[in-house]
């Protein structure tokens, strides 16, 4: 029998897109989340769309152009992106990724210094030319958040907001009921895409899921004159000029974290402000005298191999994008979904994102990799 | 048990220690921070003094830190004589020059760092501090912020147009930039902000036409109002203004709640004053609402101390909360839909109350079914959340025009206390800095070579159909992990 009724824990992209598919599977869903939605790293990201490396690459390049439509609001979706060089080392290292990309049948274009100069107003002289992904894009993640959020609300799905996931009911192995401060849920079938969370809540199934979490840092500043495509990184940066016209970059160090199991309570950044406005004054010179009017941290779960986990136990299906979970959301939720209600992928083979490569991993692979707090 | 290995591209020790330490810094350098640095001194230790006035004529442009609104004269362009100026008008900085406090006038304050929750990668208590051409960071073992207070503005129609301004902003370009543009004002506000205001504006030979108060008395202390009745400056109670008409130059004409009208070329906006918590807020200090000060009050925390009016207004036992509040709903309610309320975002009061984006994005059937009022059902108000979809208080003015009326709309609209809504967050830098300022052009040999555009996890970004093949090991070896540089 196939869950009729579904608890999703945490409302971030992930979760809040696989409640969505769900709902539109006519599934009765409700979303659990400690605070807000998207408030975490969904909410704080570069909003880039352009995940070539991943399985579900061709799936979230098929949606983001309808996503507005599908969900009934925007997200602010704008396509394609420009990566340019301003080192002999970066420009090296681009073509290779074009020339990856055109091997796999990705169309990326090599363009010269006056024709990014063209494209870029905001380039200097100092640009040694870049690559033009013909796929992918941006989009604003505040928004995009939103609009899942209420777009699951429109199907007539549930969202319960401050409201953390305290412990679960089992029966015969499976999750029969979650609760949260705000009560107790029943359901057929629960998904645990908590971001940093998902780790310890798995466990709580006995599931191990190895995590290490860090700490990443943006800035914006102020609307600069709009550029023909928004899409526009290199030199160490990943980020875009939104519709609104504000540059928001990030990038550089991150710095490993600890913090509780309701998450961290605050987000700081650090005078790693400075090294990214330098980065972004050395990509864009025509904007350097732009001001800087914020700066925001996040904090993002990473996997030993960097790369995501969507798997299923028994009626669980677990989640963490590992840091790269908001562009391809549409499509990560389409599978979550399906493994929800089919026991499998539907759409693309995602085996090698099973938990089972972490088998035997030993207890502190984060210490021999490094990846503990200061 | 394995041994620890190192991550290159995390943050670990690419953070320099900063060149200059100081025993103490003091941020702003009006009597009550000059009166910290002066006591701090006396032992002989090193204390660094800092004030941003004179702010760059840009940052007037914008209503920052004050709200200028457009009646400063071109004099503040000159930047060279806008500093001898500014020096000029604060001879109370000479005992600090005699007790040798290093005093430095246009240096701007705009982070203050330390190891936390978070962050344990700093090498020691930072403040970051700029001038016109560049930034750096200054290591201090105490630091006392006497940043002051800032205009809380409350938008009526027509006040987003030059010659609408605040209390505090005419204050500075009276008394230390000698550099206002404007002849003939009225006043906003009779509490002792409006009265105080009067009479300086009188005593700089400007025009005072009226004071207008929103309730039925004088506000403002006996001795004060006695004052300004010897000086003849009528206070209309129960009169306030519906709209400030203008041209080209800005504000010819305030119309008001008794069907008349008042020629003027400058509307003051004395309601109140916000204590400047900003540095500490972004810093993730301790706070507390306190309406008899002001609002949102910094509290100390270990090696941060506060002076002056930045940590809280006199209390006289006058609850400025409900007095904001009477203001706001009697401006308030000469708006209409289309009245402005985030001047940098263009946002209307519709626009928030209907939690509608800004006018480039489309408002499709289902969007327009939202607003305020839904998102509250969703859960309790909280302003980041309104800011990221309206774009109210995101604007290059860093929110300082908008953010306090839009908290208080927000606490209305949910029928909370102001003290209840979360204080929408401030983030360094806390004055719009250029990239090329704020830039760090000298940075470690560390930061540039461990710099990743994401996590440097090399497995990370191989395509999937290439893991475990030939690519797989080609991919590690031409990007050197995801995209070292």
């Amino acid at each position: 029998m196939s869950a009729q009724k579904v608890v999703v824990v945490g409302a971030g992209a992930s979760g809040l897109s696989a409640a969505w598919w769900l709902a539109r599977a006519g599934v009765a869903v409700t979303v659990l989340d400690k605070g807000i939605v998207g408030w975490e790293a969904s909410g704080r990201n570069g909003g880039g769309c352009s995940h070539y490396q991943s399985p579900l690459f061709k799936e979230e390049q098929r949606l983001w152009p309808q996503m507005d439509e599908l969900l009934g609001y925007p997200t602010e979706f704008s396509p394609e992106r420009i990566v340019m060089a301003v080192t002999p080392r970066q420009l090296e290292q681009y073509h290779y990724i074009a020339e990856m990309n055109n091997r796999l049948g990705h169309r990326v274009d090599l363009l010269d210094a006056s024709q990014v100069r063209e494209a870029v107003p905001l380039a200097g002289d100092n640009c040694l030319g870049g690559i033009h992904y013909r796929f992918g894009g941006h989009a604003n993640p505040h928004r995009t958040v939103q609009a899942y959020a209420w777009a699951l609300q429109d199907l007539g799905g549930r969202i319960v907001q401050h409201s953390p996931v305290t412990g679960f009911q089992m029966a015969g192995g499976k999750v029969t009921a979650v609760e949260s401060t705000s009560g107790t849920y029943e359901c057929d079938a629960v998904v645990i895409a908590a971001g940093p969370q998902t780790g310890n809540l798995a466990a709580q199934l006995g599931i191990d899921l190895p995590l290490a979490n860090a700490r990443a840092e943006m800035i914006v500043t102020e609307p600069a004159p709009m550029m023909k495509l928004g899409g526009v990184d290199g030199n160490g940066l990943y980020g875009r000029q939104t519709l609104r016209g504000n540059l928001a970059y990030g990038g550089g160090p991150h710095e490993w974290v600890e913090f509780g199991d309701l998450g961290p309570e605050v987000k700081p950044s650090t005078p790693l402000t400075r090294n990214l406005a330098r980065r972004l004054a050395e990509l864009l010179p025509g904007a350097a005298h732009l001001g800087v009017i914020r700066s925001w941290a996040g904090v993002i779960e990473m996997t030993p191999d960097g790369r995501p986990v969507i798997d299923r136990r028994e009626n669980v299906t677990v989640c963490t994008m590992s840091g790269v979970g908001f562009g391809l959301s549409p499509a990560s939720g389409h599978a979550i979904s399906d493994l929800v209600l089919e026991g499998k992928c539907s759409f693309t083979d995602i085996e090698k994102l099973g938990l089972s490569r972490f088998d035997g991993i030993e207890a502190d692979w984060r210490t021999s990799k490094g990846w503990l707090a200061l | 048990m394995s041994e620890r290995g190192h991550d290159p591209h995390a943050i670990d020790g690419k953070f320099p220690a900063p060149s200059q330490h100081y025993h103490t810094v003091v941020i702003g350098g009006g009597t009550s921070g000059t009166q910290a640095a002066l006591k701090a001194a006396t032992n002989g230790t090193r204390v660094l003094l800092v004030d941003e006035n004179p702010v760059s004529g840009a940052l007037i442009g914008t209503d920052v830190p004050f709200f200028f609104g457009g009646r400063a004269t071109t004099a503040v362009q000159n930047r060279e004589r806008m500093v001898e100026t500014v020096f000029m008008n604060m001879p109370w900085l000479e005992p600090a020059f005699e007790a040798g406090i290093d005093v430095q006038l246009a240096t701007t304050a705009w982070g203050v760092y330390r190891n936390g929750p978070l962050v344990g990668s700093l090498p020691g208590q930072v403040v970051g501090l700029a001038d016109a051409d560049r930034s750096w960071l200054v290591g201090f073992d105490k630091l006392v912020i006497a940043t002051g207070a800032r205009d809380l503005p409350l938008a009526f129609p027509g006040w987003n147009q030059p010659g609408v301004m605040g209390a505090k902003a005419l204050a500075m370009l009276l008394e230390r930039y000698d550099a206002f543009a404007g002849r003939q004002i009225a006043v906003v506000g009779s509490h002792d902000l409006g009265l105080e205001t009067a009479l300086l504006a009188l005593s700089k030979g400007l025009e005072v036409l009226a004071i207008f108060e929103v309730r039925d008395a004088v506000q403002g202390n006996a001795d004060l109002a006695a004052q300004v009745a010897a000086a003849g400056i009528p206070v209309r109670c129960g009169v306030t203004p519906v709209e400030a008409k203008g041209g080209l130059d800005g504000v010819e004409a305030l119309v008001l709640s008794d069907g008349t009208a008042l020629d003027c070329d400058s509307v003051v906006m004395a309601v109140g004053l916000v204590p400047m918590i900003e540095l500490n807020d972004a810093a993730n200090g301790p706070r507390r609402f306190d309406a008899n000060r002001g609002g949102w009050l910094p509290e100390t925390s270990e090696n941060i101390a506060f002076a002056g009016s930045c940590a809280g207004l006199a209390d006289t036992g006058f609850d400025h909360a409900a007095y904001r509040q009477d203001w706001m709903d009697a401006l308030g309610g000469a708006c209409g839909g289309d009245t402005i309320i985030c001047q940098c975002e263009e946002m209307t009061l519709a626009d928030l109350t209907g939690l509608q984006p800004p006018r480039y994005l489309d408002r499709p059937p289902a969007l327009q079914q939202r607003s305020l009022k839904t998102l509250l059902q969703d859960g309790p108000p909280n302003q980041d959340q309104v800011k990221r979809l309206t774009r109210t208080g995101m604007g290059q003015c860093q929110g300082r025009r908008c953010r306090d009326q839009v908290a208080m709309i927000l606490a209305a609209e949910a029928g909370k206390s102001l003290a209840e809504v979360p204080l929408s967050t401030h983030r360094a830098p806390v004055r719009p800095l250029s990239l090329k300022v704020i830039a760090d052009w000298e940075e470690s040999d560390e930061m540039r070579a461990g710099w990743d555009v994401w996590m440097g996890i090399p497995t990370q970004w191989v395509p999937y159909a290439d893991i475990g093949t030939p690519y797989e090991e080609e991919n590690r070896r031409r990007l050197g992990g995801a995209m070292a540089l």
